[in-house]
């Protein structure tokens, strides 16, 4: 396998970056970049390392010519999961990162000590900290709960200055979403379980309106919603199939319309992406443009409470007319 | 009778792991409605909660108890995100009941 980190590593190019990625001989992983400058987010970074954990340190490599911005993927700690030896000498605690390194999340309780230890290290305020919470809280608790995963929910985030964003890559070396929906809800494609998760309502534990005592089919609904809110990307890939959802343009006045049926969203897609046994979801959000957190949730409550009534009067029966 | 759930001393002041919220509804708030006693979750130092710790833990007692979760289910200090993300749970609960 190999992984590429190019100059461009942000969720615009996210589909390209995995079109790039080469995922035959399972058993190796090398990854390289760019040899003058190397960008990656962190969702580019999980992928890499759940890879690197499920082929093991002896059998992943950094290789050719890191530039000397290669410095981010040693402090991110992606180094310590191969054994190429970083060429890179810093102190470790210099202050200027304000980042989540590569974590591993195995048990709630682990989860629960990540969310609680994580927040200091991004220097966030109160109101966007709870933004940043929700989101890894739901996405972490997806792998742990669904994606059957044994080597648990690698994370890792960065928030960037200039921008006010949050950048948050999850990533996982489970069953992917194909099969997670196949007992209830029968995609016949990749890009089609993504879809299906993304839709209000949609779990693959059961059918029944209202989910289970444990889960409801909204999670990955509501991240979607708040990230289109915050006017950035979102991205999944799992199996042959990735979804990204675009930035909603800046220059248009108004909060944007949230939509339940993901395809009615601004989006790219592709169902011919090498094929990934798990689940990576990417998501960037613009801190500035988040409006307060109780209002976004009651907006994204009522699409979703909408999308619940429509699907049930989709089922009503009909009055049959001669 | 009224039993008290002093939420912050079980999970901490963000709710978001589910295997908690199970556990409470599990021992104590089926068990106290059963009883038809009054359940005080006291959300009282929490800051927030995600919809699929609520969702764990309230959508059980509605769907089995409903008029009788309805009635004798009261949040305490819960701020208004908490507020939204229960009254959420409980509108699409309600749906599913089709008791709206």
């Amino acid at each position: 396998m190999n992984i590429y980190f190019s100059n461009q590593g942000n969720l615009r190019n996210f589909q390209s970056f995995v079109e790039k990625l080469d995922l035959t001989n399972p058993s190796r992983l090398e990854i390289t970049t760019h040899d003058r400058w190397v960008t990656v987010h962190p969702a580019h970074l999980v992928l890499a390392a759940a890879l690197a954990i499920e082929v093991g340190r002896e059998n992943t490599e950094i290789v050719g010519k890191i530039p000397d911005s290669g410095r981010y993927l040693d402090r991110m700690g992606l180094y310590k999961l191969t054994k190429t030896k970083s060429p890179f000498n810093y102190h470790k605690k210099e202050p200027a990162g304000r980042f989540v390194p590569i974590s591993v999340i195995h048990t709630a309780d682990d989860q629960s000590k990540f969310i609680t230890d994580m927040i200091p290290l991004l220097h966030l305020s109160e109101e966007n900290a709870k933004v940043v919470k929700y989101i890894i809280g739901e996405l972490v608790r997806n792998v742990l709960e669904h994606s059957l995963a044994q080597d648990g929910a690698i994370v890792a985030a960065q928030y960037f200055k200039k921008t006010n964003r949050v950048s948050i890559g999850i990533c996982d070396t489970g069953i992917g979403l194909w099969k997670s929906l196949q007992t209830y809800w029968h995609p016949k494609t990749d890009i089609e379980a993504i879809k299906l998760a993304l839709t209000p309502g949609v779990t693959g534990t059961t059918r029944h309106e209202g989910g289970t005592s444990e889960n409801a089919g909204a999670g990955l609904f509501f991240i979607k919603s708040i990230v289109k809110t915050t006017r950035n990307y979102f991205a999944i890939y799992s199996g042959n199939a990735e979804y990204t959802l675009l930035k909603y343009r800046s220059d248009t006045k108004g909060t944007p319309k949230l939509n339940a049926d993901p395809n009615r969203d601004k989006h790219n897609e592709t169902n011919n992406a090498p094929s990934f046994d798990g689940t990576l979801v990417a998501v960037d959000i613009t801190l500035d443009e988040t409006p307060e957190f109780t209002e976004l949730l009651s907006n994204i409550g009522k699409v979703y409470d909408e999308a619940i009534r429509e699907r049930k009067r989709n089922k009503y029966r009909m009055p049959r007319f001669e | 009778m009224k039993k008290v759930i002093k939420m912050r001393e079980l999970i901490g002041d963000f709710a978001e792991n589910k295997d908690k919220a199970k556990k409470i509804r599990i021992e104590q708030i089926m068990p106290a409605l059963s009883r038809e006693e009054e359940v005080s979750l006291d959300f009282n130092g929490v800051d927030g909660a995600t919809q699929s710790f609520i969702h764990a833990l309230i959508s059980q007692p509605i769907r089995e108890f409903g008029n009788l979760a309805f009635d004798n289910l009261v949040y305490k200090n819960a701020n208004d995100d908490i507020r939204e993300i229960i009254s959420i749970v409980y509108r699409y609960m309600q749906e599913s009941l089709d008791r709206a």
